[in-house]
């Protein structure tokens, strides 16, 4: 009987966990919504109409299909704001990512990597460093990066990234610390393998199941401090369609339109949801020992 | 154990120093001058420009300003706020308390609520309340907790009108000199008829709300340290004794859960705390979170800087003890 291929194989017990599975799809349809922003929305999602001011959604009382989800205080179309805002979250989340996983592979490794005292120093350094992030509770420190680079977007993703990047170094350190008292890493040095590639070819590979789940429940978590900073003012500024920031201007007609406070809440919350279900599913389905439990 | 303790202590310490230069170099980086924010950009002459650049330190070389930064700090001074000219340290103690009051009633809703939801998940494994529980946990989990709160106020408080929408207590109804800084406590001790009670109204929403997340936590927690329980070789011994059900997950085996469970309430501080800016500016809550934000608003960068240190100071602190506690209860931590 032929072997079942390792990815058919995951992608059998990744459709297995109907949730997972139904997050996937949530995800999927978000990124090709993001993808399409400028195909799909039916307006601009600044431009004002002053002659439809707060606009109820065409299911409520005085809406019209002009504005399906009713218009903001300045007139701006909902819909079209909120299919943007899957942009720009989508962008944190995945910039936030990339970033995180490559400087965190590369301090993780360094952790590693060197030898004797130097080694050692390095390690510490590094370790020590991280632990100190660790311990600053993520959103103050996030709001002290921002309030020393002044409110932005690409400033938010570095504030996020700062916030993030200790999961990865700790999680690549503890994995490829691991990996390296194993047979085949001594065979491969023996073998006369050089630094670079026993750390990027032959150890790297055998740390990435942990390192992918991480990468995955890490855009979800930076898609949601990136909207707590711009709730706070503090991250995309206005006129930016960023849910966060869509919310705390909602504030203030909390009372009169509702729906104004509910939508982009509830955007953030389906994204993140959907994005932590499939996280989980790839858990289960990378790493056997927890499947099942 | 003291060998344990000793160790532990010291690595804390190089975190502490970390803490100390990155907070200093933070504010450093702060665009704009120092001096000018604090006497307004009109124009000031030369000599009194100097002056307040001795005043504050600043005609000093780099090094000798962070030397002076860390003594200062070891002599408990945290610098003074630029909006009110207090001492951070005075500002930060004077607000402190309604923030314990908050995250200590957040964290009984967690606890009480997580930890009976993940033994029923666990017991019940796979059947329609564990998957209900778990659903719930996900989305509890990855909830935006300043929608959360705004979606409580418009219906609990604005439409039901259960409890009020900011604040901490009725300010017209009643009054009284805080004492212990817990409006709970100090509303009993006033003695005032029903101050209990509309202290507690204004607690409830923003509790719930920093709860949130704490309460997702232990609760997917519990129900997996409780799975690993369960099938160990002394429950199914209590259960072949022939003890009831309830006996035996509920005693016998939260009762071993609970060790992993107690750790990550403790290690929940950070989430707190990180929560409580968000919370207490949703609900007009008078803590230091929200105090946080408003210096940043009025460019109090001293204010900014001493309750960065002061909030991280605290989290490390908790989690310092939270290790030597789990050390004191498990012998096999201390040998790491």
């Amino acid at each position: 009987m032929a072997e079942q291929s390792p990815l058919r194989a995951f992608w059998a017990a990744f459709r297995e966990n109907r949730g997972a599975f139904a997050g996937f799809v949530v995800v999927l349809f978000i990124v090709l919504v993001a993808i399409g922003a400028d195909f799909i929305a039916p307006h601009s999602p600044t431009e004002q109409f002053r002659e439809a001011v707060r606009a109820a959604p065409m299911w409520a009382e005085g809406g019209s299909s002009r504005f399906v989800l009713g218009t903001d205080s300045l007139g701006r179309d909902m819909l079209s704001r909120l299919i943007h805002g899957a942009r720009i979250s989508l962008f944190i989340g995945l910039a936030v990512m990339g970033v995180s996983f490559i400087i965190g592979v590369a301090l993780g490794l360094a952790c590693v990597s060197f030898q004797g005292t130097l080694g050692n120093a390095v390690d510490v350094a590094i370790t020590r460093l991280m632990d100190l992030i660790m311990a600053v509770p993520s959103l103050v420190l996030a709001i002290l990066v921002v309030a020393v680079l002044g409110p932005s977007l690409t400033n938010t993703i570095i504030a996020v990234t700062v916030v993030y990047l200790p999961r990865y170094v700790r999680l690549v350190r503890a994995s490829a610390l691991t990996e390296l008292g194993k047979d085949y890493v001594i065979a491969a040095r023996v073998a006369g393998v050089g630094p670079w590639r026993l750390m990027f070819t032959t150890v790297l590979p055998n740390c990435l199941s942990p390192l992918i789940v991480q990468a995955a429940l890490g855009v979800s978590d930076a898609i949601l401090e990136a909207a707590a900073l711009g709730f706070l003012g503090l991250g995309a500024q206005p006129p930016t369609a960023e849910w966060g920031t869509m919310l705390a201007d909602a504030r203030e007609f909390i009372r009169s339109n509702p729906w104004l406070v509910t939508l982009p809440g509830l955007a953030i919350l389906v994204t993140v949801v959907s994005i932590n279900l499939m996280g989980d599913g790839l858990r289960d389905a990378l790493d056997p020992k927890m499947r099942r439990s | 154990m003291l060998r344990y303790l000793l160790r532990r202590l010291a690595l804390t310490i190089p975190t502490f120093f970390a803490l100390m230069f990155v907070t200093f170099v933070a504010i450093r980086l702060v665009p704009g001058d120092p001096v000018e924010v604090r006497v307004g950009e009109r124009g000031i002459s030369a000599e009194r420009l100097a002056m307040f650049r001795h005043e504050l330190g600043l005609d000093q070389p780099v090094w000798k300003q962070f030397a002076d930064y860390v003594g200062q700090l070891l002599h408990g001074d945290f610098g003074t706020s630029l909006a009110t000219n207090q001492k951070v340290l005075v500002e930060f103690a004077a607000l402190f308390p309604a923030t314990i009051e908050l995250s200590l009633a957040g964290m009984l809703f967690a606890v009480l609520l997580g930890i009976p939801a993940g033994t029923i998940a666990a017991a019940r494994r796979g059947s329609i309340y564990d998957q209900t529980l778990m659903g719930l946990s996900v989305t509890g989990y990855s909830m935006p907790i300043f929608w959360w709160g705004l979606l409580l106020i418009m219906f609990v408080a604005e439409r039901w009108g259960l409890t009020p929408v900011s604040g901490r207590i009725d300010l017209i109804k009643y009054y009284f000199e805080p004492v212990t800084g817990f409006m709970v406590v100090d509303a009993w001790l006033s003695g005032q008829a029903g101050a209990v009670k509309d202290a507690l109204h204004h607690l409830v929403l923003p509790a719930v709300v920093l709860g949130t997340i704490p309460l997702a936590v232990i609760a997917r927690m519990t129900r997996s340290a409780m799975l690993e329980v369960l099938n160990e070789d002394y429950v199914r011994t209590a259960r072949a004794k022939g003890l009831p059900a309830w006996r035996v997950v509920g005693l016998h085996a939260l009762r071993n859960a609970l060790i992993p469970v107690v750790t990550i309430i403790g290690l929940q501080v950070g989430t707190l705390m990180a929560g409580a800016v968000l919370t207490e500016t949703i609900f007009s809550w008078p803590g230091v979170g929200k105090w946080l934000i408003e210096s940043i608003g009025r460019r109090d960068y001293p204010a900014l800087q001493g309750g960065v240190m002061l909030i991280s100071s605290i989290v490390i602190g908790v989690n310092l003890l939270v290790d030597l506690t789990y050390g004191l209860i498990n012998p096999r931590i201390r040998h790491g």
